[in-house]
C-alpha cells in the first residue's frame, strides 16, 4: 500500500482569542503548515476540514485561494481531526492525489458542551433529568476506576500539575500557568473525584497537517514524518461510554482498546516501541485511563507511574508533552490535529523546551469522545 | 396531580412502579428505555421488559454544577446543590443510569443497595409536580466496600 507522510504542520495557538473568527485561525494555521513543508496553496490536491462549530470548513478556500480542488468537510467531534487525518491520507492511498491538506478548527463558548439528547440517539428526558452531561460521565468512569485499581485523588492531581508544567513550556497553550496539586485537589469538585482543575475547557484554536505519498517527500522535508496507522472505532455492546442512558451487564472492551489494538497491528509496532504518548485528557481520570486502554501500561500501574514521574517528558514514557487538553483546552475539530503537530515536531527533534530527550523515533495519538468514539494514531520518522 | 416527565418509561402511578426495558427475543439482550432494535444483535424482535426495582450502585459521581440546557430542574445557580448520579446494577439484567437521592461523596458507596423512587423534578405551569425516576439509598444496607 502506498505509505503517506506528513510533510508540514501548523497550529493556531489554542485558547481564547475574542471576535477572531476559527476561519481566521484555520486559515494561519494552514498557512503554516504550507510554510513548513516549503509548498504553495496551489500545490495542495485535496483538502479535508473538521470543524463542529464551522459547517462549511472548506470555505476557507476564500481565505487561501479558491483553487478548485476536491474537498470534504468531517465532524467526527472529539475524533473530527482523526477522520479528516485519514480521509486525506485514503486519498493519497488511492491515488486521488499526492499532496493533501488537513485541517480542524473550533470556537467554542465557555462553559460544558450541552445540547438535544435527540442528536446522539437519546430520549429528551435524558437532557431534562440533568443526564446528558459529559463530565459525569467522565466522573463516573474516572471514580469506578479508581476504586477498581487503587488510583488515587493525588495521582489525578499530578497527571494536571504535569501536563500545566508542560504547558508552561509551550508558547501555544492556553493554559500556562504551572498549578501544584494542592492547588489542584482544592480547587471546586465538579464530578467525584473530578476537581475543576482536573479537566480541560472548551476553547479556540486551529490545526493543519500536510500529507504526501511518501515516495515524495524527500522532494520537500529532509524529515517527512511517516503516518503509520489511523484507525477509528465506534462503542461496541457492552461497553461503558459517555451518554448512556444503560450499560449491558457484561462488559466490553472502550473504544480506545479497539482502535489501539488495530492502529499497533497495522503499523506493525508494540507500545513498548512509542518514544512519545498523545492521549485525550478531557479530565485528569481519562489519561490515567487510557495509559492502560491504549496498552502503555497493564491498569492500577498508574499510580506507581505517575509517583515516579514516568510520564514526564524526560520519563520513560512521557505523555502529553504539551500539556495536552488539560492545558491547551479542546476546540473539538482542532484538537487531534494538535496533538500530531506536538508529535512531529517531538519526531523532528525541534520542540525546544520539552523536547523529549533520546531521538524519539515513532509517536501516538489517541482521542475519545462522544458517543464512544476512539481513534489511535501511529507515525514515526 | 402530579404527573410523570416521561410517562412511557414505567408503570407509574402503579403501586412500586418499576422502569420498562426491552429485550431481544434473539440473543436476550436487554435496553433501557425500549426500542425497536437490538443493539446486540440488530434483530427486530424486541419485547418490554420490567425491570427489577432494586440494584446495587456499579458506578457513581456528584454533579457539581447546574446543567445546562435543556435540563427542567427547578433549581437556579444560587439554589442549585450536587446531586448523585449513578450506575445501577439490576439483578443480572441490565445497569441503568439514574440520578442518586444521595449527592454526599461520603455517604455513597461502591456496591450499596439502592431502590428505584420517583422524585419532583419541577413543577410545572399549571403548579403540578412533574416526576422522574431516581435511586435512593437503602437504609440500613451501605457496604463496607469504600
Amino acid at each position: 500500500m502506498t505509505e503517506v507522510a506528513i510533510i508540514g504542520v501548523g497550529l493556531h495557538p489554542f485558547g481564547r482569542f475574542g471576535d477572531k473568527s476559527p476561519m481566521t485561525m484555520a486559515a494561519e494555521a494552514i498557512q503554516l503548515a504550507l510554510a513548513d513543508a516549503d509548498l504553495s496553496w496551489r500545490d495542495i490536491q485535496f483538502g479535508v476540514g473538521g470543524s463542529h462549530t464551522v459547517t462549511n470548513p472548506n470555505a476557507v478556500s476564500s481565505l487561501v485561494g479558491l483553487s478548485g480542488i476536491p474537498f470534504t468537510d468531517v465532524f467526527n467531534a472529539c475524533a473530527t481531526s482523526a477522520s479528516a487525518i485519514q480521509v486525506a491520507a485514503d486519498a493519497i492511498r488511492a491515488g486521488r492525489a499526492n499532496v493533501a491538506l488537513a485541517f480542524g478548527m473550533d470556537k467554542h463558548p465557555r462553559g460544558a458542551f450541552t445540547g438535544d439528547p435527540g442528536n446522539l440517539g437519546l430520549p429528551r428526558w435524558y437532557g431534562e433529568n440533568g443526564q446528558y452531561i459529559t463530565t459525569k460521565f467522565f466522573g463516573m468512569k474516572a471514580n469506578r476506576y479508581c476504586h477498581d485499581h487503587g488510583i488515587s485523588p493525588l495521582t489525578l492531581a499530578r497527571v494536571a500539575a504535569k501536563n500545566y508544567r508542560n504547558g508552561a513550556r509551550n508558547p501555544s497553550a492556553f493554559r500556562r500557568q504551572p498549578l501544584s496539586e494542592e492547588e489542584i485537589l482544592a480547587s471546586p469538585m465538579v464530578n467525584y473525584p473530578l476537581t475543576q482543575y482536573m479537566f480541560c475547557a472548551p476553547d479556540e484554536g486551529a490545526a493543519a497537517a500536510v500529507l504526501c505519498r511518501a515516495d515524495l517527500a524527500d522532494r520537500y522535508t529532509s524529515t517527512p514524518i511517516l503516518v503509520r496507522a489511523t484507525e477509528i472505532r465506534s462503542r461496541t455492546y457492552g461497553a461503558y461510554e459517555v451518554h448512556a442512558s444503560y450499560a449491558a451487564i457484561d462488559e466490553d472492551d472502550p473504544p480506545t482498546v479497539h482502535a489501539s489494538q488495530a492502529a499497533f497491528e497495522s503499523a506493525g509496532i508494540e507500545p513498548g516501541d512509542v518514544d512519545v504518548i498523545q492521549l485525550q485528557d478531557t479530565e485528569a481520570g481519562a489519561e490515567v485511563i487510557a495509559m492502560a486502554e491504549a496498552g502503555f501500561c497493564a491498569h492500577g500501574d498508574q499510580e506507581k507511574l505517575l509517583a515516579d514521574g514516568a510520564t514526564e517528558i524526560d520519563g520513560p514514557m512521557p505523555v502529553n508533552t504539551d500539556g495536552g487538553l488539560i492545558a491547551n483546552g479542546e476546540p473539538i475539530g482542532a484538537s487531534g490535529l494538535r496533538q500530531v503537530h506536538e508529535l512531529v515536531r517531538q519526531l523532528r527533534g525541534v520542540a525546544g523546551d520539552r523536547q523529549v530527550p533520546g531521538d524519539p523515533r515513532v509517536g501516538f495519538a489517541q482521542v475519545y469522545g462522544a458517543p464512544g468514539t476512539a481513534a489511535a494514531t501511529i507515525l514515526s520518522r | 396531580m402530579p404527573r410523570m416527565l416521561a410517562p412511557d418509561i414505567s408503570t407509574w402511578p402503579a403501586d412500586d412502579p418499576q422502569l420498562i426495558g426491552s429485550r431481544c427475543s434473539d440473543c436476550g439482550a436487554t435496553t433501557f428505555p425500549a426500542q425497536a432494535l437490538c443493539p446486540r444483535c440488530s434483530g427486530a424482535t424486541m419485547t418490554d421488559l420490567l425491570l427489577p426495582r432494586r440494584g446495587t450502585l456499579v458506578a457513581w459521581t456528584t454533579q457539581g454544577f447546574l446543567p445546562g440546557p435543556p435540563y427542567a430542574g427547578s433549581e437556579t445557580a444560587e439554589t442549585f446543590q450536587p446531586f448523585g448520579m449513578g450506575l445501577v446494577q439490576l439483578g443480572d439484567v441490565i445497569k441503568v443510569e439514574g440520578r442518586l437521592t444521595e449527592g454526599d461523596p461520603d455517604k455513597l458507596r461502591f456496591g450499596m443497595e439502592v431502590e428505584l423512587t420517583m422524585r419532583p423534578l419541577y413543577t410545572d405551569d399549571d403548579g403540578d409536580e412533574v416526576l422522574m425516576f431516581a435511586f435512593a439509598p437503602v437504609a440500613g444496607t451501605g457496604s463496607s466496600d469504600a
